[in-house]
């Protein structure tokens, strides 16, 4: 909540202030010559976008990458899972609300699209086998994310938590590489399936021992027992060291 | 009330109903607080002496629970031992005949609570418990005093050979002390050179863990994969590289490695050099200018290597870098070993070194 309420005021100086250098541009000869009407989402590039990745989206020195060439996933991806826009071009990217509808998401997509790169990629996590996912989530996906995708940490990231990621997040992700994530192109189209089928898996995973504790590794479920175990051999110590009286 | 005395109440309520009967009591009757014979005929000053004494009484704590052994007790807890010495030998039992993991914790946890009851029961009930006061007699006599430190004198000057025994005391410290290093000396064999002796060698075709080859196309810039020697064992702790892509200008490799990457593609081993974990997490910035660089990441204790640089540590626990191993490109695009490792694989120990031939530090 406290990012939104940081979010409003930023976007609507970074709004005005690109809107302003927008028009100041526009009144230059030649740029606006192709007489296109100008699209939704190349709008809201402008608006939104442009004051890190630039004007034609060739990105900004120090502040934002291009985005020519990157394609629709990436900038679905950024887009509906909150991660753009940032308050500040050094910060990391993570999920929430996104500030913008639906309908602009897609407008927005589509004028990063046009600048050329893949397409959305395809997912059918209903096609994927559970067991083959979990055996590729652990070989590729668990160093980082978890074995159960409650995400954690890396000398200079915040790893995310997957409990929010659906799985066309994933196969995006997969195919994009968002922030330091490594892209995994020699993944095939099943075996994406397959990881997806799995994080879905683990968003409500069946407990074997009956209690989860979050899912949080095998190091405060560890902590957890201990402490338990200390609570029950505290009494015991209190038991037998206690004088018995009349 | 405390809630360790709540649970000796339910305890004592406990051996109450199963007919344990406290025997107590008897022992404590003479204890009680002197009786006060007053007569008329002391004088004054008795009279107040004998008061105070009265007082001094009545401050005594109340006696503590006393009880002697109860043989109905005792059977008690030899049935409890009973019981926990079958618990524990259910789990030697379903160790053998059962693979429920869940079995064996309820075998031991049994027997340890049956055994834990005993005990506490044993020194509830069993072992007799008695407080008793002794009145304090006063040594304040000389004569005793330097009696007693004659026998301590005469005790000292007693011993003749002196000599004699501190030096035996002193073998018996030094046998011990033997005794205690010498199983050094049942170490398994020096290690030598053996930590270089890994499945790479010069032409050894990288594979997926699939067994598929590992060719120029697989990766992009920027994609990890973990690559095994081909028909060779993946167990073997030399075995599993996890293999990086980078840009080519993104390599800061040292001049007598340029050769080792071929189109960006660096091995490294695959175990930490700290503690011996599965380096599995790669981190790739997606714009350099404001993320982190390329590193490989062990999950156990987040050393950090740089892959570019030779696996140089740029973080955490690990002492030396990564070991890396050169790659070229076989027949057919197939990536395929040039050598060996540049460094030792496996966690650090003392007096590892850098490099196959060097001194040892």
């Amino acid at each position: 909540m406290r990012r939104l309420r940081f979010l409003v005021p930023v976007a609507l100086l970074a709004a005005s202030i690109s809107l302003f250098a927008f028009e100041a541009r526009g009144a230059e000869p030649g740029t606006a010559s192709t007489g296109e009407p100008e699209s939704e989402g190349r709008r809201l590039f402008v608006q939104g976008c442009s004051s890190c990745h630039g004007f034609e989206a060739e990105g900004v020195k120090g502040h934002g990458p291009s985005l020519i060439g990157v394609g629709e996933g990436a900038a679905d991806f950024y887009l509906r899972t909150g991660r753009m826009p940032l308050d500040r071009p050094d910060e990391e990217p993570q999920r929430g609300p996104s500030v913008y509808s639906g309908a602009e998401i897609q407008a927005l997509t589509k004028y990063v699209g046009s600048l050329g790169g893949p397409a959305i990629p395809e997912v059918h996590p209903e096609d994927g086998d559970l067991a083959e996912g979990q055996k590729l989530f652990t070989e590729n996906c668990a160093g980082c994310h978890q074995i159960v995708g409650r995400g954690g940490m890396l000398p200079g990231a915040v790893i995310p938590d997957l409990g929010a990621a659906n799985a066309r997040d994933v196969a995006e992700a997969i195919r994009v590489g968002p922030y330091v994530m490594p892209s995994f192109g020699h993944l095939s189209q099943s075996e994406v399936n397959d990881l997806a089928r799995y994080v879905e898996y683990t968003h409500d995973p069946e407990d074997k021992g009956g209690w989860g504790i979050g899912h949080i590794g095998p190091i405060p479920e560890g902590m957890v027992a201990w402490l338990l175990a200390g609570v029950a051999l505290l009494f015991t110590i209190r038991l037998i060291g206690e004088r018995t009286t009349r | 009330m405390t809630l360790g005395g709540l649970f000796s109440r339910a305890v004592a309520a406990l051996g109450g109903l199963s007919g344990l009967r406290r025997r107590q009591g008897e022992l404590h009757q003479i204890s009680g607080p002197a009786s006060r014979k007053f007569d008329a005929v002391r004088s004054e000053e008795e009279a107040r002496r004998e008061d105070g004494r009265a007082r001094l009484a009545e401050h005594v704590p109340p006696p503590e629970l006393d009880e002697t052994s109860d043989p109905r007790a005792e059977l008690v807890v030899a049935l409890l031992l009973i019981a926990a010495a079958v618990a524990f030998a259910g789990f030697v039992v379903f160790y053998v005949v059962s693979e429920d993991t869940q079995l064996l914790g309820f075998c031991i946890g049994l027997g340890l609570v049956l055994a834990g009851v005993a005990s506490a029961l044993a020194g509830k009930r069993v072992v007799i418990q008695e407080k008793s006061t002794e009145e304090y007699k006063d040594y304040g006599d000389r004569e005793e005093q330097i009696q007693v430190e004659d026998h301590l004198v005469e005790g000292k000057v007693g011993v003749t050979r002196r000599k004699l025994l501190f030096s035996s005391l002193a073998a018996v410290g030094a046998a011990l002390g033997a005794a205690a290093v010498m199983p050094i000396a049942s170490l398994g064999p020096r290690v030598g050179e053996k930590v270089y002796e890994t499945p790479w060698s010069a032409g050894k075709k990288v594979v997926d863990e699939t067994g598929k080859p590992i060719t120029l196309d697989t990766l992009s810039a920027g994609e990890f994969i973990t690559g095994f020697p081909a028909g060779a064992s993946k167990d073997d702790i030399g075995s599993p590289l996890v293999i990086v892509r980078l840009e080519t200008d993104e390599l800061e490799l040292p001049a007598d490695r340029a050769e080792s990457a071929p189109a960006g593609y660096v091995a490294y081993s695959k175990i930490c050099t700290h503690a011996g974990c599965a380096v599995s997490l790669f981190r790739y910035p997606t714009f350099d200018e404001t993320q982190p660089g390329p590193a490989l990441v062990c999950p156990c204790h987040y050393s950090t290597f740089n892959p570019a640089d030779g696996g140089k540590v740029l973080f955490g626990p690990a002492g030396r870098p990564l070991p890396q191993l050169p790659l070229r490109v076989g027949a057919g695009g197939v990536l395929e070993a040039a050598g060996g490792f540049y460094e030792p694989i496996g966690p650090s120990y003392g007096g590892i070194r850098e490099a196959p031939g060097e001194q040892p530090l």
